[in-house]
Parts: structure tokens; sequence; C-alpha cells
């Protein structure tokens, strides 16, 4: 019994270790679109995100509807034409992060493997990025090219405005730990 | 002693199984904490939302009158609204096409929720306004609500005839101005079905008493059906309750395709209306709808961003 308590006490520290949970606590996902007649950028800046340093397993979530343009009647477009946000109202990444040693202060470049779910389809995706361990703040970056086609998001014929096939997405994460 | 023996085997054996168990109990943190899902952590974290219906129609206007919809903050639009000449006037008049009557104006948002519009028609020369207020939202999620409802309070002033005593001797410049209260109730059924009712009060200041009265209550019905995700067709129907068994007039009923590319709407309408104001549509139209006085009709409308979003 005895052994078995300080097993216990041994294996604590660790148990803590395991859940080196952080939370976002400033979220950023950009997109970025260059048109023949106008550029369009929606930012979202309302997105729920968990990252595990032990593992790093990391995953985020977000509404379409929370992406702002400039123009409002973007927006609406968006979120009516291209997301169909009432029928798929959340976007998602789950995944990892692999390729970094969570005890390096500096900058590391790495990549996320995952599934990302964009307009109900969800894609096995690979994207690179960088994670900054600072103090207790970790940092991460990225930014990837989406193809719409590969989501199924379909530009409307009698658009004379050209809306590219693809679109550059910019995701930054300011994560703190999960506080118990 | 051999029963002892197997008492205290017996007991060993329970210690170790309690051994394990408690081992077991330890370490549950652990196990569980390695085979959590974040993403459906994170979903039960964000739990429910309110989720506020949008685009339940896709103008400012539905065909004749007026949609749910308003200009959001800082947003402008320009609206040429035409209607020409009724399709059975033969070939003579180009099926109508060799006249038209024009209404242009401008919406714009003053916050997302309170629009104004002003607008001139050729209809009577005349100068309209609204005031356009979005009250209650459709939503579903952690607050439920069945239907939008937009409240609408316009005027309208005809500057025809020119001189007042062309009318009567005692016609004042104040008999020229009429007023509308209408409140727009939709439900978006789903997103390729939106449905309208409203309920409209129009008063003139003056009117030939023997045949209509100055103040007259309407019932509106109209809706949509999305054909894609750009293309969608509408119609709307006005009942006069107010009308007298004498009226030269008729209810107002309109078919509309509206097509949408980017910041541009065309509505094509076909409509026994003309005039764009309620005075107009939903208590002077003269022609008849099933005798085929159709007049085709374009509301064409784009939309400035004149303050930037955030």
């Amino acid at each position: 019994m005895i052994r078995i308590l300080i097993l216990w006490i041994i294996l604590l520290p660790l148990d803590g270790f395991s859940q080196k949970r952080y939370t976002a606590e400033k979220a950023f996902i950009s997109f970025f679109s260059e048109g023949v007649l106008e550029e369009i950028k929606g930012t979202n800046t309302k997105v729920s995100s968990i990252l595990d340093l032990m593992n790093g397993e990391v995953a985020y979530l977000l509404n379409p509807k929370d992406f702002q343009f400039e123009k409002k009647l973007m927006q609406v477009h968006f979120n009516e034409k291209y997301m169909e946000s009432e029928k798929y109202p959340r976007s998602s990444f789950q995944g990892k992060v692999m390729g970094y040693d969570p005890t390096n202060m500096h900058l590391q470049h790495v990549k996320a493997v995952g599934k990302l779910t964009i307009h109900g389809v969800t894609k096995e995706v690979d994207v690179p990025g960088t994670l900054h361990i600072e103090g207790n703040t970790v940092t991460l970056r990225s930014k990837f090219v989406v193809k719409l086609e590969d989501y199924n998001i379909k530009i409307p014929q009698i658009v004379w405005q050209n809306i590219a096939q693809q679109v550059e997405v910019t995701v930054h994460f300011l994560y703190r730990p999960v506080s118990n | 002693m051999m029963h002892s023996e197997q008492v205290k085997f017996g007991t060993i054996k329970l210690l170790s199984q309690m051994k394990k168990l408690l081992l077991l109990l330890l370490l549950a943190p652990c196990l569980v904490y390695a085979q959590d899902d974040l993403l459906a952590e994170l979903e039960k974290e964000t739990g429910k939302e309110t989720e506020y219906t949008f685009a339940t129609f896709k103008g400012t206007r539905l065909a004749n009158g007026h949609s749910i919809e308003t200009k959001n903050a800082g947003s402008l639009e320009f609206i040429f609204a035409h209607r020409f000449g009724a399709i059975n006037g033969g070939a003579y008049e180009m099926f109508g096409l060799d006249e038209a009557l024009v209404r242009l104006g401008l919406d714009y948002g003053i916050t997302d929720w309170l629009s104004v519009s002003i607008g001139r028609n050729s209809f009577d020369k005349t100068m309209d306004g609204y005031f356009k207020m979005k009250v209650l939202r459709q939503s579903s999620g952690a607050r439920n609500f069945p239907f939008s409802a937009t409240a609408l309070l316009g005027g309208a002033y005809k500057f025809s005839p020119k001189k007042n005593a062309d009318v009567s001797p005692d016609f004042e410049n104040i008999d020229r101005l009429s007023g509308t209260i209408q409140l727009l109730l939709a439900r978006k059924f789903s997103p390729n079905f939106s449905f309208q009712i409203m309920p409209t009060l129009v008063h003139k200041n003056a009117v030939v008493q023997s045949i209509e009265e100055n103040t007259q209550v309407a019932l509106g019905l109209g809706g949509r059906i999305k054909l894609t995700k750009s293309v969608a067709i509408s119609t709307e129907y006005y009942y006069n309750l107010s009308e007298k068994e004498n009226s030269p007039y008729y209810n107002p009923l309109a078919f509309g395709i509206d097509i949408e590319t980017g910041g541009h709407v065309f509505q094509l309408v076909l409509t026994n209306a003309v005039g764009l104001t309620e005075r107009a549509f939903v208590t002077e139209t003269r022609d008849d709808f099933f005798d085929g006085d159709i007049h085709l009709g374009f509301n064409v409308t784009r939309t400035f961003q004149l303050k930037k979003n955030k």
C-alpha cells in the first residue's frame, strides 16, 4: 500500500505534466482572396482553441458567421452563398503539432497535421507553421492555402466579379496555460 | 492450520486486488486526459449560441413594396426602379416598352437596425421618404424566436397637379400628403423559402370620398423561393380591406425574379401596379392583372459601403 502511494506521489507531477493544457487567449484567423475586381478579406477573432503542449494535440472551433468584412454585404454573401452557414454553422481543425521540443524557448518551425472541416467537408491537411514558447505563453502561427473546390464551395456562375478559386488562410493564436 | 492459511492467502489476494484498484483510481486522471478529444471539449465549452437569421430576402424591396430587410450601418443603396406600360398595349406601344414610370431612390443604414430612404417618383411627381426599423429578429439556438419584424413609417408628397386650383378651389398643399404605417413580419422557413405578411395602413389627406376612404387598411402577403444561390423568384400581393364597392382600383399583384451579382440586385417584376409608393400601388392601382394589364418592370440596386465596417 505504501509503495503504491509513493508511486502515486512520484507520478503526480507527471499527471500534471500530461495535462499541459493551453487555451487561446487571443485568436485570429483571417482569409484573403485576390479577385480580379476586388480583394476579399475576412477576419475572425472569436475562435476558441486548445493546445496540449505535452502531446502536441491542438484543436480550434469557429463560426463562419463571425468573420468580419469591410463590406457588410460581403459578409452576408460569404455566409449565404459560399459557406452556407445556416447548414454548416461550424468550421474546425483537429490534429497534432509536430516537430517541436517543449523545452525549447526559441521560435520553432513546426507542422500541423490533422482534419480541417470547412463547409461540412473534412479533409486531411498538413500545414506549415511556427511555434514559440515564451515564459508561460505559446504562440502558434500558420499560413496555408485552401482550395475552394476541395471543400465543395461553389462560386455562382453569374458572378462577373471574379472570385479566386483559392484563399490564403492566416492563423495566429496566443495561448496561456489553463488555470485550474 | 490449513484453514487459517487459506484465510490468510485469501486476504493477501484481496489486498493485492485492492492495490491494483487503488493504482487504477489514482492514475485515472492521467488516462482520462490522454484520451480526451479536444474538439469535443471546445464544442462543449462553446455551448448553445443564439443564431440570428440573416438574408431573409435579397433586397430591401420584395417587388413593389418593402421587405423586412434594411441596409446595414454605413451602406448606401441606390435604387433605380421603373415600370413599363402594359404588355397588352400591343405592338403599337411596343408591348408597353414605349413608356415607363420611374422611381430613383437612396436607402441608407444609420445603424444595422435603422435605415432611411428618400425617393422621387415620376408617377404623380411624388417625393417619398421612409424610416425603417428592425424591431425583432428571428433566431434559433439559445434564444428562439419564430419571425423577424420591421416597422415602416413613410410619407409621400404629390407635386402633381401643378396648381392646387386645378383640383378644386379649397385644395391645399397639405392635401397632397399621404402617409404609410406598415408592419413587416417575415419568417425564413429554410435557406430557400421565406414568407412575409404586411399589415398596412395608408392615409391620404384628400380623396374622392365617393370612391375611397381617407384611411385604408390592407393586408399584404409575399414570399420568395431561391432557385439557385443567386437567383430567386418572389411574389407579393396586397389585399385592400377598405375598398369601397364602386372603387375603380384593383389589388396589386406582382411576380418577380431576383438576380444577385455581388453588390447589385436586379429584380425583374411583372405587376399590374405602376406606382412605387404605398399610396400608389396599394390604393391606386388602376389595372387588372387578370385582364392582362401587366407591366414589366425592373428594380436595379447597387450598394456602396460608405463607412467601412470596423
